[in-house]
């Protein structure tokens, strides 16, 4: 088989029938009554958009404050931690203080 | 008095949708022509021409003049029915077992007299539909620009949005893959 021939002859018979340009009843119709549509929802498409817009800073915003306490709960932790181990050293000097009558270990008790 | 197509677009413009009308009366023959050269079925047509005008509506802002209306709504209808191809692909590597009986007869009748193998025949159109059916996208588009509608290779560019170069390679293998195609036939048939 002389598959060049077949395929000039076969675009050849595709050339040869060129496709109807018929139109639809009333196509024109459908497409304004289709386009008048979008025209009356396109407030609705407008405050779309905007909300789509406002993500992108709305999670920036999120992520500085999330960081911002994370930070923050840190440097608070790392506080408490030194007043802990200070109010140990309070406790322990008000104990010597305290205590540092009671006398010499070795002392006779009449 | 009739307006012309730049007085219609700038009434569209300035917010007067119902001048979109005569737009779409006027171009849509040309639209449903080129929507048939990719789509089998009417309400497919349809969808696709229904996409071309709306988004040439929501674009309008876009069309700067320099060129005819009818040129930019032909590049924008092209570039739609390129994505309806793509977004149909089906699985195009079917064989031809399903081929009726007058495409068989045509068939037969090629390889016993070539020369006498009608095209203005309804076989054979039926038969360059399924050959077109089973090619890729891009070869159908560049194949049915070129070699169908006859159209230059730098209108198929400015059609597609392709540079020249590319056109010319995805016309080689078009029709390499036309012939793959071909010979899959002649072998399904035949052996």
């Amino acid at each position: 088989m002389n598959l060049e021939l077949l395929r000039k002859k076969l675009l050849a018979a595709a050339r040869g029938n060129p496709p109807t340009d018929r139109v639809p009843y009333a196509f024109e119709k459908r497409i304004l009554a289709r386009l008048q549509g979008q025209t009356r929802l396109d407030l609705s498409d407008l405050w779309a958009h905007a909300l789509w817009r406002a993500v992108a800073p709305c999670v920036g915003v999120a992520l500085v404050i999330g960081a911002w306490s994370f930070v923050a709960l840190n440097d608070a932790a790392i506080s408490q931690t030194m007043a802990v181990t200070e109010n140990q050293d309070l406790s322990q000097h008000f104990e010597q203080v305290m205590l540092a009558d009671v006398g010499e270990p070795n002392e006779e008790i009449r | 008095m009739e307006r012309s197509d730049t007085e219609l677009i700038a009434a569209v413009l300035k917010g007067d949708a119902s001048s979109f009308e005569p737009l779409v009366e006027k171009y849509s023959p040309r639209l449903f022509a080129t929507a048939r050269r990719y789509a089998r079925r009417e309400s497919e047509v349809e969808d696709i021409v229904q996409e071309i005008w709306l988004k040439a509506f929501h674009k309008l802002a876009s069309f700067r003049g320099d060129a005819p209306f009818e040129h930019w709504l032909m590049r924008l209808a092209v570039r739609t029915c390129y994505d309806f191809l793509r977004g149909h692909q089906r699985n195009r590597e079917s064989n031809f077992t399903d081929i009726t009986e007058p495409e068989s007869d045509w068939l037969e009748r090629f390889v016993a007299q070539p020369e006498s193998a009608s095209e203005d025949v309804d076989a054979a159109k039926q038969l360059v539909a399924r050959l077109l059916e089973q090619l890729s996208p891009p070869a159908r588009l560049v194949i049915t620009l070129l070699e169908i509608e006859d159209r230059p290779v730098k209108e198929i560019a400015r059609l597609t949005g392709w540079s020249v170069p590319l056109v010319k390679v995805r016309a080689f293998r078009a029709r390499a893959e036309m012939k793959k195609v071909l010979a899959r036939l002649a072998r399904e048939k035949y052996l």
